[in-house]
């Protein structure tokens, strides 16, 4: 196994300067990130307008879209513009799996209940 | 992972140093458990709010039908000015990465001019939320509460039963007016013309405002317009004293349950604190490249942990957009 945790020469992320060519590559990516984004919150926008909540079934849908689509921006933004993709393993681990728990959390909360207006407002005490 | 135990290893080799796990400066690192934490905090308040809403006794306000106004302009734009400053967000977050990738070649100028632009971007979307507080907290019309049960017909030719202290909500033209009155019955008098009921405000200006229609569950699912001699009854059993305009700290006339009031101030306060705490640093550091601290240090790793602060109040806002306002 190549080991990535040694420290060779400069190897550190403030040492490692990038050329004008790396530049124009990784500004591509920014670019295409900004529309995916951008795109993303304009459908979510459009979903919440024309879709009507007294619809059960089929907001039951939009609310798992809307989770599915937030996760995305959220995993482009952490991967591509905090460049966590591009730190090591166990640094990237350290940071996403205290993360996805709660995500993970919030997210069967949010689903299961919050759901108040729709089935005849059930109390929990 | 799992160690590396069937390598031999000398102990100098495994605690002499020479070893970096996480391959990061130590600043970065700090910035990155720094961010973890604040995540749990906001989660906590997520979660929480999720809590709330489910063991709410009656019906939680909708995001689309709560934020659907645009400043300066008449009608309905649901979630259009959420959305507006969510863009502005993203495009403060993508000129923060431009700025990183700029300080990656060294290039002072390129630094300069996106962190210039990202504090500009900043600076709109708080500028943009103290809109949205200030339109929260005047409301849209505000509501008053029946004091008897009554019946009426609604605009679609549904007769309704409604309880006594029913929200009954008025559009922000009358709503003015009725607040006029609240504050000071004195000066706003009731005037029935052609039919039309009219209140009528004496001051340095006469302003007047005529009953056209009244809204049953504005906030919620069901909302309906009662118009007509409908409408001057429900506006005749009003309860006095009891009315509701905007938001404070005490009432709200969007929910029955001011924790839904609570909750929009805490959670959107929160993150604008943390925006507005982004901008100052974004600030100081950019006046720190001005000066030329970082080609005397030879590299802009400053401006990468600003920068990852700066993601991640965007990141939040992602979760704040979709769990408070879309669902």
């Amino acid at each position: 196994m190549e080991r990535d945790d040694l420290i060779v020469n400069d190897s550190y992320a403030l040492n490692a300067h990038h050329s004008e060519e790396e530049g124009v590559k990784i500004r591509k990516k920014i670019v295409f990130v900004t529309v995916l984004l951008t795109l993303i919150t304009a459908v979510e926008v459009a979903m919440g307008i024309f879709f009507k909540r007294s619809e059960t079934f089929t907001w039951e849908t939009i609310k798992w879209s809307f989770i599915f689509l937030t996760l995305v921006k959220a995993g482009y933004i952490v991967m591509i513009f905090m460049h966590l993709g591009d730190e090591r393993k166990n640094l990237r681990n350290t940071i996403l799996v205290p993360y996805l728990v709660f995500i993970i959390y919030l997210i069967f909360i949010a689903l299961t209940e919050a759901l108040g207006h729709l089935d005849n407002f059930t109390v929990l005490h | 992972m799992g160690g590396h135990s069937d390598e031999n290893l000398t102990k100098a080799e495994l605690w002499g140093g020479g070893r970096s796990p996480f391959g990061v400066t130590y600043g970065k690192m700090m910035m990155w458990f720094f961010l973890v934490s604040d995540a749990l905090t906001f989660s906590g308040l997520l979660v929480a709010y999720a809590f709330s809403r489910k063991a709410s006794e009656s019906e939680w306000p909708i995001g689309e039908q709560v934020f659907r106004s645009l400043p300066g302009l008449e009608g309905e734009y649901p979630l259009i000015y959420v959305a507006l400053m969510t863009f502005i967000l993203i495009v403060s977050s993508v000129t923060m990465v431009l700025a990183v990738e700029a300080g990656h070649r060294n290039d002072k100028r390129g630094v300069l001019r996106w962190m210039g632009a990202t504090i500009i971007g900043g600076a709109f979307f708080l500028g943009s939320q103290a809109w949205e507080w200030s339109h929260f907290i005047h409301g849209s019309g505000g509501h008053f509460n029946l004091a008897a049960e009554v019946v009426i017909t609604d605009d679609d030719g549904n007769e309704h039963t409604l309880a006594e202290d029913t929200p009954i909500y008025m559009d922000h033209h009358f709503g003015d007016l009725a607040m006029a009155m609240h504050d000071d019955p004195a000066n706003v008098l009731e005037v029935e013309d052609h039919g039309h009921l009219k209140l009528v405000h004496y001051g340095e200006h006469t302003h007047e405002a005529e009953l056209h229609s009244l809204t049953l569950n504005k906030y919620i699912s069901g909302e309906t317009h009662v118009i007509g001699d409908d409408a001057v009854k429900l506006w005749n059993n009003r309860k006095e004293g009891a009315m509701v305009f905007g938001a404070n700290m005490h009432d709200n006339e969007y929910a029955i349950q001011q924790s839904y009031a609570n909750f929009f101030f805490f959670i959107t306060g929160f993150h604008g604190f943390h925006v507005f705490s982004g901008v100052i640093i974004n600030i100081i550091i950019f006046f720190m490249a001005l000066n030329g601290v970082f080609e005397r240090r030879k590299h802009y790793e400053m401006v990468e942990k600003t920068g990852l602060y700066w993601h991640f109040v965007d990141l939040v806002w992602v979760f704040v957009f979709t769990f408070f306002y879309l669902i």
